[in-house]
């Protein structure tokens, strides 16, 4: 429970600083961050973490399902350009996969060498 | 009074739930590519809920816990990019200019291809943040004369498409390196691409997380620059 209300606690203070951001950055993803630094500094001990976090990082997947059951909603608003719209995001995609994916792996391994 | 039952929070939740663990079971039993568990559950999900009547509100209103568990999922990748700390030391630079040249052609290669396919100005906007996780894509969609509602929607279709075929374009093009494979799909796919990860393994799931964060920033900073452009 120690582990449950750290993240709560890390996300609530994202959540604020993120209202103060006016909303740019996410608070989960600010909370993220927050944790992060607190575990680094020592603040916040990483053993009562491990359970929840897994819990929770393990089933990640299925706490999408809601979001893209929202693509139901969407038809209407992307009909007029579907081909355009769709063709242009799926392309995309994999460029950006197939650029960092590759960039990463090259520029990364070349320390060992 | 069956009517109650379905219009209840407690059945959508189940529904949900059990949905997704069926398609999971059913994508271990075959391993079929096509059967992945998100796509599987969103579209029997679609299905139902147009058959039984349920506006899509009432269903998202009664899933507000799993949109909450979402959130937490996202804080806790704070503790896993914590555990991998050692993966990731010495890598920095290289993710940074990975990072950031992604961003740049994410939002080019969207424009151009959109722009080519007839879409005008306000549509091209929308698109552009399309590799970034939700309210920072729809405030730089906003501010660079988008539609946010298309935006969000423009945001989930590159997550769920990267989510599902990211490891396999990975593969085909012959990304192995962990670090590599997690960078990308959290820069192509926010945290969609990164909850796919995660299943692939801790660091690619680590590195992920750090990508959104990082994908986010460069973006809403370099989209001004590059409208000037494209």
């Amino acid at each position: 429970m120690v582990g449950i209300f750290y993240l709560l606690l890390f996300y609530l203070l994202g959540n604020l600083v993120s209202v103060l951001m006016h909303g740019f950055v996410p608070g989960s993803v600010l909370g993220m961050l927050f944790l992060f630094v607190a575990l680094l500094s020592g603040a916040v001990k990483a053993d009562v973490l491990r359970k929840p976090s897994r819990f929770l990082l393990d089933n990640m997947m299925l706490f999408f399902v809601p979001v893209a059951v929202g693509l139901m909603a969407a038809y209407d608003l992307i009909r007029g350009h579907l081909v355009a719209i769709v063709v242009s995001l799926l392309l995309s995609t994999i460029v950006v996969l197939v650029v960092v994916g590759l960039m990463q792996q090259k520029l990364g391994n070349k320390r060992h060498d | 009074m069956i009517d109650s039952i379905i219009h209840s929070e407690i059945f959508m939740l189940t529904l949900t739930i059990g949905i997704y663990l069926a398609a999971q079971y059913l994508y271990r039993r075959t391993h079929f590519a096509l059967f992945n568990p998100l796509l599987v559950s969103m579209a029997v999900l679609i299905a139902l809920l147009r058959a039984l009547g349920i506006e899509y509100e009432e269903y998202s209103s009664g899933n507000k816990i799993i949109n909450f568990m979402l959130g937490m999922s996202v804080v806790a990748l704070g503790y896993l990019l914590y555990e991998q700390i050692e993966n990731i030391r010495g890598h920095t630079l290289s993710i940074l200019t990975s990072v950031f040249v992604g961003s740049i052609v994410g939002v080019v290669s969207v424009a151009l291809i959109a722009r080519w396919l007839g879409a005008g100005d306000a549509l091209v906007a929308s698109l552009e943040p399309k590799s970034v996780t939700t309210p920072i894509a729809i405030s730089v969609s906003a501010s660079s004369g988008g539609i946010p509602a298309l935006t969000s929607v423009a945001v989930i279709v590159a997550g769920v498409f990267g989510g599902i075929v990211g490891p396999w374009i990975l593969r085909m093009v012959g990304v192995h390196d962990r670090v590599a494979q997690g960078l990308a799909m959290g820069a192509a796919s926010h945290a969609l691409g990164t909850a796919r990860a995660m299943e692939i393994g801790a660091i690619e799931g680590a590195i992920g997380g750090l990508a959104i964060g990082l994908m986010g920033v460069m973006t809403a900073l370099l989209i001004p620059i590059l409208d000037k452009w494209i």
